[in-house]
């Protein structure tokens, strides 16, 4: 009912996906035998879109974002990113990671934290100091270039993060749960700032979280993934105005709805243990995206 | 105020330890303890002369050698041995044996593959000082961090950069507790491939005054091996200070946390 | 949670362990290790045999290794490397003992310790060989010359630990414990000596290594008797292969005596590994 608004997201009308991830599989090896995190995973990502992949705590979300990110090989199945088969890190990709005290090197002030990435590709200085400094004002950090990211809160950190990634100008934008180690007032600001980046850049963002509300608010769009082994259980649209804040979009009634309907999912996907669970009435194109295209 | 306080709590030691020194010694003519003022002439004419040019200067020439050499060489490895697995699990068990074994005994075994000379007395310093920058930057490299390391290969950092940027800093606190050990052991073993094996040095003159009963020279002798062991060692703190201020930075927020 | 876990050398006694444990998994880590040495063993009876060094001055080391096991059946052997551990055990115990007591009472006192501090930076760092001379003139050949390196060069290393140590006791932990009217002696029995065990574990461990060198040291230079002393008669008296067995035998105490310590460190700190590896970690 909710779902079928807007058969499968604009997005799709655009043509060609951006990302493209195909019958993704992965099997740990351990000393207890195999554990299957994902299962068969297949969804798009057009350019421009910001989505949210959401999921109970344990579903394969991490190791999802790894193969994704080029960081681990799927067992079977492909990342495409532009056409071109993703089997190392590429260069048009950045990850924002949760853990951000240990994403930040310690020994680099902030500045030369966002200014590593493009030195290394060789950028000439002018042009480097130009992104890095818009990038931290972007964040709202271009009042501390010269301080060691451990000197900073846990939110600033993340925000060093992310104007790194940002200085980076990738066409994917990462990020695996960024907000899942900071406190609240922090994380609201963060979650706007996302939306702010996202709108005046223009960068394509999957955006991994377990939060059912910050999904729903941050996206245009949600793929809801089931426990271990992760398959897709939803993907849905939000059809929510692209104007949003914390205040009223989270008490919109729309809002409301659409939260009540990811909770379901989610919900039904702790229930049944993936691919076994019966799909719920909504999840149809959950059924069409993870349909049997894999070989 | 503070100044005073601190510069008392400084120096109030140490001056009690001379003034005690030295009252005791004023009425003795014993033969094995020298008086304050005796063993500070004794220092200056001994040492403030030709002889800091060719004791001295010397011995302190292949210190610096052996020790740069066995730094360089202990990272390089170092580096190599710990990013490569497979060469860290072939290697470790025969370096550990090669740490364990104490260094003096190096110096007869040197002795007969090179000679006695020069080179002989850096090749000692190298084969005794490598072990704990070698193994303890093996370690550190080891221990990056993942997510870290996940950082640097997403915004493609590899090969030489990722030495610079990543693998060289994050094995830093590590690499420098070996540098410590490694200048403790390089002073020893200058001091005793030249008590052992020479006819000139700073051991070697040393034991020679000790030979002939000249004590307040080997007095004087052992204060410039004191003092040598100091000054490394505010060499290596002022340095280590430096180069590891990010870590004491971080060190005192997590513990305050 | 920190981009460095790695202990500075000083700092955390347990972390190395439990980077160990993580390790272990693939099984065919030894049987590398194991081909290592191995390997290393070849290369040595090969570079004479080839004749890259002269195997007058490097005997191949099938020879050494013949000799080190003839060296296993002969009470010279034995009596030379007992002789040599008790100079380190001795030593060893003598300087552990006077840094406990002086360190856990300088380490409660804050004036103590600031008034101690500046001289202490400024013994330590003394090479405990400049007292080569001052050993010969006092004991001569005597135990008490080797004793005198070991016990300097290995007093700093446990004192300094104890100091850290003892500065780290929680200061909660010490004022719930007055509050509790605890006295001095009682807080050092229950609040201090826990918190500042692992240190002095770590202390005593890089003592003993210490300890073993200035003991070889001595016997080597002075001609205390021992394992050190039987090297530079072998040196002198051109018997080479028996020279290098003498050195094999001394890595293999090193190697034992660092693997004991880790092992007491191991049993002493069991209780106390879980809180620890939190604290660090």
């Amino acid at each position: 009912m909710l779902a079928k608004t807007a058969p499968h997201t604009a997005a799709e009308k655009r043509g060609e996906p951006l990302l493209s991830v195909r019958g993704v599989q992965k099997i740990y090896q351990v000393d207890a035998g195999e554990i299957e995190a994902v299962r068969n995973l297949t969804f798009d990502l057009h350019p421009g879109e910001l989505a949210c992949l959401v999921g109970p705590s344990g579903s394969g979300k991490t190791t999802l974002l790894k193969c994704i990110a080029g960081l681990m090989a799927p067992t079977s199945g492909e990342v495409i990113l532009s056409g071109q088969p993703v089997t190392s890190p590429p260069k048009d990709m950045a990850v924002v990671f949760q853990e951000y005290g240990r994403s930040l090197f310690p020994w680099m002030s902030v500045r030369d934290n966002v200014e590593l990435p493009l030195k290394n590709a060789k950028m000439p200085k002018a042009e480097r100091n130009k992104l890095v400094h818009e990038a931290l004002e972007a964040v709202d950090l271009d009042h501390v270039p010269g301080s060691y990211p451990w000197q900073l809160s846990g939110g600033m950190q993340q925000r060093v993060a992310i104007a790194r990634a940002v200085a980076y100008q990738p066409k994917v934008l990462l990020m695996d749960e960024p907000f899942a180690a900071v406190d609240a007032q922090t994380r609201a600001d963060l979650e706007d700032l996302i939306r702010h980046v996202w709108k005046t850049l223009g960068v394509t963002i999957l955006f991994v979280t377990h939060d059912i509300d910050e999904s729903v608010y941050l996206g245009e769009r949600v793929i809801i993934l089931s426990s271990s082994p992760t398959v897709i259980q939803e993907d849905i649209p939000i059809d929510l105005p692209a104007e949003r804040d914390q205040l009223t979009t989270r008490s919109a009634p729309r809002f409301t709805e659409l939260r009540g309907h990811v909770y379901e999912q989610i919900q039904i996907a702790k229930r049944g243990s993936g691919a076994d669970t019966e799909p719920a009435p909504d999840a149809e194109p959950a059924r069409d995206a993870a349909g049997k295209e894999a070989p | 105020m503070r100044l005073a306080t601190r510069t008392a709590y400084l120096l109030a030691l140490p001056i009690l330890l001379i003034l005690f020194w030295w009252v005791t010694t004023i009425g003795s003519t014993s033969f094995f303890v020298p008086k304050p003022g005796e063993l500070s002439l004794t220092f200056v004419e001994v040492w403030f002369g030709d002889r800091f040019f060719e004791d001295v200067v010397p011995s302190l020439t292949n210190l610096v050698f052996g020790v740069l050499l066995a730094i360089v060489l202990g990272i390089g490895l170092g580096v190599l041995i710990g990013s490569v697995r497979w060469l860290r699990a072939l290697t470790e068990p025969t370096l550990e044996f090669f740490r364990a074994i104490p260094p003096p005994v190096l110096v007869p075994v040197l002795m007969l593959l090179v000679g006695i000379n020069d080179t002989m007395k850096v090749a000692v310093i190298v084969s005794g000082a490598i072990w704990p920058v070698l193994l303890n930057t093996i370690e550190g490299v080891r221990a990056v961090d993942s997510v870290l390391d996940d950082t640097a290969r997403t915004y493609g950092i590899g090969g030489f950069a990722r030495i610079r940027h990543l693998v060289l800093p994050s094995a830093g606190p590590q690499i420098m507790a070996g540098i410590r050990q490694c200048l403790s052991i390089a002073l020893i073993l200058m001091v005793i491939s030249e008590m052992f094996a020479s006819s000139s040095g700073l051991g070697f003159t040393i034991v020679q005054f000790q030979r002939s009963f000249a004590i307040p020279e080997m007095w004087s002798g052992i204060v410039v091996l004191g003092m040598i062991g100091i000054i490394l060692s505010f060499i290596f703190q002022w340095t280590e200070r430096r180069i590891l201020a990010w870590y004491h930075g971080l060190r005192e927020v997590e513990n305050a946390g | 949670m920190t981009a460095v876990v790695a202990s500075s050398g000083n700092g955390g006694p347990l972390t190395r362990k439990g980077r160990k444990r993580r390790t272990r998994k693939t099984s065919t880590r030894p049987l590398l290790g194991l081909a290592g040495i191995i390997g290393f063993l070849l290369v040595w009876e090969a570079i004479p045999r080839i004749g890259i060094v002269n195997p007058e001055f490097l005997p191949p080391a099938s020879e050494v290794l013949i000799v080190f096991v003839q060296n296993l059946g002969l009470t010279a052997f034995w009596v030379a490397v007992m002789q040599t551990l008790i100079s380190w055990g001795l030593g060893l115990a003598i300087a552990t003992v006077a840094a406990l007591v002086l360190g856990l009472t300088i380490g409660s006192s804050n004036f103590l310790r600031k008034a101690t501090h500046s001289t202490i930076e400024f013994l330590r760092p003394i090479p405990s060989v400049a007292l080569i001379p001052l050993a010969v003139l006092l004991f001569g050949v005597d135990r008490g010359s080797a004793l005198l390196l070991v016990i300097y060069a290995s007093f700093w290393q446990v004192l300094i630990q104890v100091l850290y140590g003892v500065a780290d006791v929680d200061t909660v932990a010490n004022d719930t414990a007055k509050s509790y009217g605890l006295g001095r002696l009682a807080r050092v029995r229950y609040v201090v000596w826990p918190t500042a065990l692992p240190y002095i574990m770590t202390g005593v461990r890089l003592a003993a290594a210490v300890a073993l060198i200035l003991a070889i040291t001595a016997e080597l230079i002075i001609g205390n008797p021992g394992l050190g002393h039987q090297i530079a008669l072998a040196q002198s008296g051109a018997a080479i292969a028996p020279m290098y067995a003498l050195v094999l035998a001394t890595g293999m105490i090193g190697v034992v005596i660092n693997f004991g310590m880790r092992l007491i460190e191991r049993k002493f700190l069991a209780w106390h590994s879980s809180i620890r590896g939190e604290a660090i970690v």
